[in-house]
């Protein structure tokens, strides 16, 4: 792989997550991830989707009139994101019912349009598809951080199997309710953003704009 | 000369034959794909919610063995249409194709619920009920109704598996709900769902007794048997599963049903 490639493929993961760094995709990080296993099901199913969006959308790039560009993008990803619903509904069914409507909405996923118009309206299929899968590793690995959080402190479980014995089934562990709702995924993102721009300062952005202090020394 | 071509590219790419080329191409192709995934899919979809009710029945009898074939397991089970007003078999509606949701539109086989008697939240009920019955040779072994009622943020579905007598209950399920996990959730939690077992529905004068209360049962009292602990935590989900319970078990419910079949099972 030469140092483009590898750039693209990599670069989702921390240098540019499209979680904490460029700030999309938050909805299914927050609800679908109270368990590691619907977690990994969603990084996987966007990571097909943004790959496959991502090489469609790049082989009729030269051809996609201008003021349709956005619909013929979300007609793309919509069809794709059927196929695997209908697919998942057929072949994986206990997974897709405990993923219910969020498979569906995937379309909405700003990861996949984000990625479609800013990189596979510009370059080849090959790439296209490189940079699909970059994205959906990067989601994956936010994914995948959430999820066993949620899943370890809510339930004291992962991928099911029981790890903290809880006080229900006579153990110790007092699941942390919290874990299981929505608000706990922003909470642990926003520390993983935190934790992440402490590592990297590169990522923490300028201030945009500076209150000024205006000293009064008149009376008025 | 290349920006001249560029330049002539760009135009031809936002022409208006162009622009309604790709749109209608692209509408054709991706039509023929999702509804070729669509067709193609859907009887195993079928065959997998068909598989997943049959599961969930089994279920909540505490009949369900993972290690074996549900459709094996469910030979013991057989399908019933009951008219829910006499407790009468109807068997000139086929089981096979009854769907609850379709049933629930058709003026002709379901009616709304006055208010005052929805304690359910159901809002319309069907006039035809469908019923699970588990026979041993010709014998009434259990009897699996699905019930159904308004919860706290969702919609809660289950099946309540009764012994021969129509009264003791065997189980309870709820196979789709969505309250709060690790509170009103807990109704899927089996040790919760385990307090059901061996509770007695009706009393001596056949009226409903059962009910979920708030504080600990105390076993040596009379009243116990129809007695049920609410979930700490979960008030109103546990208010919403008594309510339903005594909905389905009362007049508009199965009481009719129980009625005529408990007595021939004696």
């Amino acid at each position: 792989m030469n140092e483009d490639t590898k750039k693209v493929v990599l670069d989702p993961l921390v240098d540019n997550n499209p979680v904490v760094l460029q700030i999309l995709g938050i909805c299914p990080a927050l609800a679908v991830t109270t368990s590691l296993s619907t977690a990994l099901t969603m990084a996987v199913a966007l990571t097909f989707v943004v790959s496959f969006s991502n090489v469609f959308v790049s082989m009729i790039r030269h051809y996609i009139p201008n003021n349709i560009r956005i619909i013929v993008q979300m007609t793309i990803i919509a069809s794709l994101v059927i196929i695997v619903d209908q697919s998942l509904q057929a072949f994986a069914f206990d997974l897709s019912k405990r993923m219910s409507v969020f498979v569906g909405l995937i379309i909405t996923n700003c990861i996949v349009l984000g990625r479609a118009e800013a990189f596979a309206s510009k370059n080849p299929p090959g790439l296209s598809f490189l940079d699909g899968i970059g994205s959906g590793l990067g989601f994956g690995l936010v994914l995948l951080l959430v999820g066993s959080t949620r899943e370890l402190l809510g339930s004291g479980s992962l991928l099911g199997y029981p790890i903290l014995p809880l006080i229900t089934e006579d153990g110790w562990y007092y699941p942390i309710g919290l874990m299981l709702l929505a608000p706990s995924a922003f909470f642990i993102i926003g520390l993983l953003i935190w934790a992440l721009r402490s590592w990297k300062t590169e990522q923490v952005e300028s201030t945009a704009y500076q209150i000024r202090q205006v000293h009064r020394t008149e009376v008025v | 000369m290349s920006d001249a071509n560029g330049v002539q590219k760009k135009r031809s790419r936002d022409s208006i034959a162009n622009v309604l080329i790709v749109a209608i191409s692209l509408c054709i192709v991706c039509s023929v794909l999702v509804s070729t995934a669509a067709v193609v899919l859907k009887p195993i979809q079928e065959r997998n919610k068909a598989l997943d009710r049959k599961k969930n029945i089994l279920n909540s009898a505490g009949l369900f063995d993972a290690a074996k074939d549900i459709e094996e397991q469910f030979q013991q089970v057989e399908t019933r249409v009951v008219e829910l007003s006499t407790g009468m078999f109807a068997d000139h509606i086929d089981a096979q194709a009854y769907d609850l949701g379709e049933v629930l539109k058709d003026p002709g086989m379901s009616a709304a619920v006055t208010k005052d008697k929805d304690i359910a939240g159901i809002r319309q009920q069907e006039k035809y009920a469908l019923v699970y019955l588990v026979k041993d040779q010709e014998q009434i072994k259990n009897i699996i109704l699905p019930i159904r009622g308004a919860g706290l943020y969702s919609t809660l579905y289950g099946f309540l598996a009764l012994k021969a007598d129509g009264s003791t209950i065997q189980g309870l399920s709820f196979y789709d709900q969505g309250e709060t996990p690790g509170l009103g959730g807990e109704i899927a939690n089996p040790k919760w769902r385990a307090k059901w077992q061996d509770k007695i529905i009706y009393d001596e004068a056949g009226m409903p007794r059962i009910e979920i209360i708030k504080g600990p049962v105390d076993s040596t009292a009379p009243e116990a048997m129809h007695q049920v602990d609410a979930i700490a935590g979960a008030t109103l989900t546990s208010r919403s599963v008594n309510n339903l319970v005594r909905f389905w078990f009362g007049d508009l419910g199965y009481k009719s049903l129980l009625e005529r079949i408990s007595s021939r099972a004696g």
